[in-house]
């Protein structure tokens, strides 16, 4: 009975003594994320440049209105879980700010300044959003067709015997060969650049999408099967509301994986033959030794890449809601 | 004797089944001459070791596979493959994970084209499932689960019910409330049952017949009538002394 009662008062004291300095912090931080960017702003004002660099006061306010965005968050307690990182941004801008702007502490001109990559956004957005366009529709298409006909391949080889003996060679010739190490063929086979571009990248995302919807398919517990055919369910009911569906979970990695690849092929078929894209973009500015505007076409595609990926992992979640647990992007 | 609603069973006549396998070129035989007619809406447990072949032998019937020898008759008419009238429910679930308790529930009627939402809600009633419907199959029970198998089982009034020890899997407690279960449902709606099983004490509280069968390949070894009264129980002395000429039979005289 005391030892109970010990044990409870012992329980109270500590999560008491442990509680403030644990809860002050939370409260804090989101108070500190506003003043970080805008120190920045005033170093970036107030320190005169090492060089002639463009944007220097348009950069100064860009950093103070986010700063003072942030202090408006914070007030309105819309920083909580954020707060750190929004820090630690506004503090390392500020340090490369610093370090290159005013003290040139990298050779230029491999490294930029802030306000290089500004202007960067700022004179040349036009042709960034054009590329980023254009890169788009390169892929949306190929990796479309290439994962539609991915899956209907893995289908096939997961319920015809036929089929597989047919196709599974071929897909062992082919599929593991990298679609790059078949572009300079296919660019001379190929009458239109563009489409030698997207026929390599079908290559590239149906590949991964044919053998682990095959895989998907071949690893269904034969007793579904068994359950749906003692009620007459013929073969299309079998393979299409049957093994498709229970082969989903497997389906949606060979469509990350199928993206992934494509993203690769997309920026190399850019970089060597399609005249036009982000790809093309990075080449061209490497051409022009223009560095700022390369680091302005990698933060784009890397924008690009994470959210089409953010929403091939929606549309699965939404699709894969029966799953106990999955990975969240 | 007990007579169950007239006319919503189906009388079953297998005559010299045998059956077996070929794994690594030679030929294994799994049934051997088995004949057995069951009248409509009969339960029949069908009890012996485990791999002697019961469960090929509901394969069979369940028309998942054509015996190598001999016969099925359902209602008179070869069995030729499976048909939505016998329906097999096997030891686990099997539920599709893909699709909720409701969903699972309208299986039959998915692969028939014909959906009847009156028919879904009563079944979900029949076996307590109402306010599950909604439900993924991973958020269930071991015997919500088989439950919602059973629902799907029943959704079309099936002729004749197969069970292949549906109740193998489960907890002590939560099994001999499904047992009641499954009695109440076989009373209700009157289909044949034939029930696979090693539980003794199952076959002697739910069939009204009990054949053993021998170890692999498997033939009949005995062929009981259980003209006891329902609600029979576990310890009233003939069931008791059934319970031991039943283990007698099958060899296990001195384990028990």
């Amino acid at each position: 009975m005391s030892g109970t009662d010990m044990a409870f008062s012992g329980q109270a004291i500590t999560g008491t003594a442990s509680a403030s300095p644990a809860g002050l912090r939370p409260v804090l931080l989101p108070w500190l994320a506003g003043p970080a960017w805008l120190a920045a702003a005033l170093v970036t004002h107030y320190w005169p440049d090492a060089d002639d660099f463009p944007d220097t006061n348009l950069l100064a306010i860009l950093f103070g209105v986010v700063g003072i965005a942030l202090l408006i968050g914070a007030a309105l307690r819309l920083l909580t879980v954020r707060a750190p990182w929004l820090i630690v941004l506004g503090l390392g801008l500020g340090a490369w700010e610093i370090a290159q702007a005013k003290l040139i502490a990298l050779p230029r001109p491999f490294f930029g300044t802030p306000q290089d990559l500004l202007d960067v956004f700022i004179t040349d957005w036009h042709r960034l959003g054009l590329s980023l366009l254009h890169s788009l529709g390169l892929l949306a298409v190929g990796y479309a067709a290439g994962s539609l006909s991915g899956i209907a391949v893995g289908i096939g080889l997961g319920r015809s015997k036929r089929f597989r003996y047919w196709t599974h060679p071929i897909l062992r010739a082919i599929g593991p060969l990298p679609p790059v190490a078949l572009l300079p063929l296919a660019f001379v086979l190929i009458p239109s650049s563009w489409l030698a571009g997207e026929a390599l990248m079908a290559l590239a995302s149906g590949f991964p999408a044919a053998i682990l919807t095959w895989s998907g398919i071949a690893a269904v517990d034969p007793a579904y099967y068994d359950v749906a055919r003692t009620m007459g369910a013929r073969e299309r009911f079998l393979t299409f509301r049957v093994a498709l569906p229970a082969a989903m979970p497997q389906i949606f990695v060979g469509l990350f994986m199928g993206l992934g690849a494509s993203f690769a092929m997309l920026i190399v078929a850019e970089m060597l033959g399609v005249k036009a894209g982000l790809g093309f973009y990075m080449q061209w500015a490497q051409g022009w030794a223009a560095y700022p505007n390369m680091y302005a076409a990698l933060f784009v595609m890397s924008a690009m890449c994470t959210g089409l990926i953010t929403l091939l992992f929606r549309v699965r979640d939404r699709i894969l809601v029966w799953q106990k647990d999955g990975l969240k992007w | 004797m007990v007579t169950p609603s007239p006319g919503n069973g189906l009388a079953l006549s297998l005559s010299g089944i045998r059956h077996g396998y070929t794994i690594g070129g030679d030929f294994t035989a799994v049934v051997s001459g088995v004949t057995l007619n069951v009248a409509a809406g009969e339960f029949v447990a069908l009890l012996g070791p485990s791999g002697c072949g019961k469960s090929t032998l509901l394969r069979l019937v369940a028309g998942l596979e054509p015996p190598h020898d001999g016969e099925i008759l359902a209602d008179g008419l070869p069995v030729h493959g499976p048909d939505p009238d016998r329906i097999l429910m096997f030891q686990d679930p099997t539920l599709y994970p893909w699709r909720n308790v409701r969903q699972n529930v309208a299986l039959s009627q998915d692969i028939s084209g014909k959906r009847d939402n009156a028919a879904i809600d009563q079944v979900l009633s029949l076996v307590g499932l109402n306010g599950f419907e909604r439900a993924w199959p991973h958020q269930l029970s071991g015997g919500m689960a088989q439950r919602a198998a059973l629902a799907r089982a029943l959704i079309n009034r099936p002729k004749l019910l197969l069970l292949d020890e549906p109740l193998g899997k489960l907890d002590a407690l939560t099994r001999l409330t499904m047992q009641t279960e499954l009695h109440r449902l076989w009373k209700e709606r009157g289909f044949t049952a034939i029930m696979v099983t090693h539980d003794v004490e199952e076959a002697l509280f739910l069939a009204t017949r009990i054949v053993t069968l021998s170890t692999r390949p498997a033939r009949i070894l005995s062929d009981i009538q259980v003209d006891l009264p329902f609600h029979r129980h576990r310890d009233d002395p003939q069931v008791l002394q059934l319970r031991r000429d039943i283990l007698t039979q099958l060899g296990h005289r001195d384990d028990w």
